[in-house]
């Protein structure tokens, strides 16, 4: 029962951050659940620091919200392709985590990563260009909505297959260590991942080589339609890494500050050569993926969604804090949408990638008797030669 | 040029790369302080060090996914997997990803890998750990496969794979690590997609690649002698590519053809042949192609089940010797294998 499941989660979901005091932690103190409440900014200068950042965080939140909405739209009007999974609900947790990293940082996610890629600063007309298939695309048009990458801002892919990103982020850690460099790895993946070997052999290599990489599991509550509980047999996922004598956390994914602090020592244990597990706890405000009606859903269960809508509950404080007021995020939200519209009309006047180019992308080492053959043609042609 | 073992050939290749390239790593199981459950990778970890030859956990999906990420930040990783049966624990990271991410990205991030398995029936081992399943990984875009079947071309090979920048799966065998030959000084790398004449003939054209692209030399190199029969022997080198034009300008001169594979013959990488050699010289081809491929069974482990399900000396030279007579060759005495 979905509804009684989250009941039952209640702990976990109002828990604003674990007692991550420090990086030499132990295991047995950081996965040991807390209901500690948030770490107390000190000071007027601090608190000044704090209401921006929340500013800054709504408007980013906000935007990622809205370009989702536009994704929905575009993927019924068949302007997008493919599958495409939306963050929506998830946007306090995305902000938080890609905060905690260095533009030099690596991240690796999966398929649900819309508004990763934008928290990492990848122009949104590209992004959303990539979800059309144009060539102005962040992949060429190559990937779509699972696939998005950008080397520049090191958002090493969008991955579709459920962990299948794990050991390459492992890897890209591994290649940090291997040079003795100062980056990091991120690499994000839904609550289901956990029970896929990929997890347990990459945390596993992380902890025996001391990688710099910090795991992170956007945990929702439910994997297309079946919940954590009917999965994982221990359901407090962050717990996982006491198999891996590996430090970790869990935090309440729609409180985008806390998510950043908790981030900020996880991100820090990585770059000391201690990989860290984070859960962030969050709620998928709509299906699996556009088409998904989420008919496993509860009509309560539905209705108490939105008491987890981080973007109400950070204008709801914006508001109470008199940090903002509701005809300016009006005002705000309508300069967005306006926005998100230029970007949705820079994507449909793309081009869609040239027919020509269809044979570019196989391999990145010249070969010879690469075949270029299309569909309907013999694999000779008249001259004798291989197609 | 020096007489040196299939293995000898890849083991002082992986050396000498990596005493090149910094870059150049070993990954797998057992390949450090154990040396390598087939030893190619004896004495390595003394020489280079634990950064550079990794023993890694029993976990060919995670070890073969972290070279691949490894090798997107720009390390070269060299893989072992210990056997190609249990490249199938890795075939998600293989080719959903180790294929996929130059194209699917659009060209942003090359993944320069080698993979190193050995296949090969015959030392009764059973059904899991016999197999030949190249035929897996040669079906997929995306991955080059080479399959070297001497000394020589498994140094060539090996040359090209670590310096290609895309994915590489380097396929070895467990019956010709001991077999020996002649292999150059100089660091001159085989041209990956290229197959290769190993020996010229006019009666009919024999394939192979691995292990069985050195059974169809000596098999030729035998009846051309005992015979005098003038086989035109191809390697095929490389799997994926695939040589096309070599092998149907063979066979438009000869006129016949017989594959030699170790796996089994249904949707077998002789299929494959055989459907280039119809489309590319229906009308040169005097007799059918034919197969000689495992039987279609998992690999028994009794010696006489596991020699009857292999294709043996015996099967090759019949195969040939009843195209031969399909097309009315005739042959210079009657052979006992009659």
């Amino acid at each position: 029962m979905p509804a009684a499941s989250h009941r039952e989660d209640a702990d976990l979901t109002t828990a604003k951050r674990t007692t991550t005091s420090s990086v030499a932690s132990t295991t047995k103190s950081t996965t040991t659940r807390s209901k500690s409440t948030p770490k107390k900014t000190k000071g007027a200068e601090a608190t000044t620091q704090l209401d921006s950042q929340l500013l800054d965080f709504y408007r980013e939140m906000l935007f990622i919200r809205r370009f989702e909405e536009r994704c929905a739209r575009s993927y019924t009007q068949a302007l997008i392709g493919g599958y495409c999974h939306l963050n929506l609900g998830e946007e306090a947790a995305v902000v938080g985590l890609m905060s905690a990293l260095e533009p030099t940082d690596y991240l690796f996610t999966n398929y649900r990563e819309h508004g990763y890629a934008i928290a990492r600063n990848i122009d949104p007309k590209a992004i959303m260009a990539e979800l059309y298939g144009r060539v102005d695309g962040v992949s060429k048009g190559w990937g779509g909505s699972m696939h998005l990458f950008d080397l520049d801002h090191r958002l090493l892919g969008g991955y579709g297959i459920v962990g299948g990103q794990l050991p390459l982020a492992t890897g890209a850690a591994l290649a940090i260590d291997y040079h003795r460099q100062s980056e990091v790895v991120m690499c994000t993946m839904g609550d289901g991942t956990t029970n896929i070997g990929a997890f347990h052999e990459s945390l596993n290599i992380a902890q025996l080589w001391k990688l710099p990489i910090v795991y992170v599991i956007i945990n929702n509550f439910l994997g297309m339609g079946t919940t954590v509980e009917r999965s994982s047999a221990e359901p407090h996922l962050y717990k996982r890494a006491a198999a891996y004598q590996m430090p970790s956390a869990v935090v309440d994914g729609t409180d985008a500050v806390a998510v950043l602090e908790a981030a900020r020592v996880a991100v820090a244990s990585a770059r000391s050569g201690q990989p860290y597990l984070l859960e962030v706890t969050c709620h998928r405000l709509r299906g699996h993926s556009v088409v998904d009606p989420a008919k496993y859903r509860s009509a309560q269960e539905v209705e108490e969604l939105t008491h987890f809508d981080p973007i109400q509950l950070l204008a709801d404080q914006l508001i109470s804090r008199q940090l903002s007021d509701a005809a300016s995020l009006e005002a705000l939200n309508t300069a967005v949408l306006a926005r998100i519209e230029e970007i949705a009309a820079f994507a449909e006047a793309s081009a869609h990638p040239d027919v020509s180019t269809l044979f570019d992308y196989t391999y990145a080492s010249p070969v010879v008797n690469d075949s270029r053959r299309l569909p309907g043609q013999a694999l000779f042609d008249e001259t004798g030669a291989a197609r | 040029m020096t007489l040196m073992s299939y293995r000898q050939a890849i083991h002082d290749t992986l050396r000498s790369e990596m005493l090149r390239d910094e870059n150049v790593m070993l990954l797998g199981e057992e390949i450090g302080v154990f040396e390598g459950s087939y030893k190619i990778t004896a004495g390595l970890l003394a020489e280079f060090g634990d950064k550079r030859v990794r023993d890694t956990p029993i976990a060919e999906e995670g070890f073969t996914g972290v070279a691949i990420g490894a090798a997107m930040l720009g390390l070269r990783p060299v893989v072992e997997i210990m056997t190609i049966n249990f490249s199938l624990i890795a075939i998600d990271q293989i080719v959903n990803h180790a294929a996929k991410i130059y194209g699917m990205f659009g060209g942003q991030a090359k993944v320069p890998l080698v993979i190193r398995t050995p296949g090969g029936g015959g030392q009764q081992l059973g059904a899991t750990h016999s197999q030949n399943i190249e035929l897996y990984y040669a079906f997929v875009p995306g991955l080059k496969v080479v399959a070297p079947s001497t000394p020589a071309d498994a140094k060539a090979l090996m040359l090209a794979a670590i310096r290609d920048d895309d994915p590489v799966l380097f396929l070895e065998n467990l019956a010709l690590y001991n077999t020996k030959g002649e292999v150059p000084a100089h660091d001159e790398p085989a041209v990956i997609g290229k197959a290769k004449i190993t020996r010229e003939g006019s009666h009919l054209t024999l394939i192979g690649y691995s292990r069985m692209a050195y059974v169809a030399k000596k098999i030729a190199d035998q009846l051309a002698d005992s015979e005098h029969l003038d086989i035109e022997v191809i390697d095929l080198c490389s799997l994926r590519p695939l040589d096309r034009e070599t092998i149907v300008n063979s066979v438009k001169k000869t006129h016949a053809a017989v594959m030699l594979e170790d796996d089994w013959l249904t949707y077998g990488i002789g299929a494959e042949i055989a459907a280039t050699i119809s489309d590319g010289a229906f009308d040169y081809l005097d007799a059918p192609v034919r197969r000689v491929a495992m039987a279609e069974v998992p690999m028994p482990y009794a010696k006489s089940l596991e020699s009857a399900a292999m294709p043996s000396e015996h099967d090759v030279i019949q195969a040939i010797y009843q195209t031969l007579d399909a097309i009315g060759h005739r042959r210079s005495k009657t052979s006992p294998h009659d």
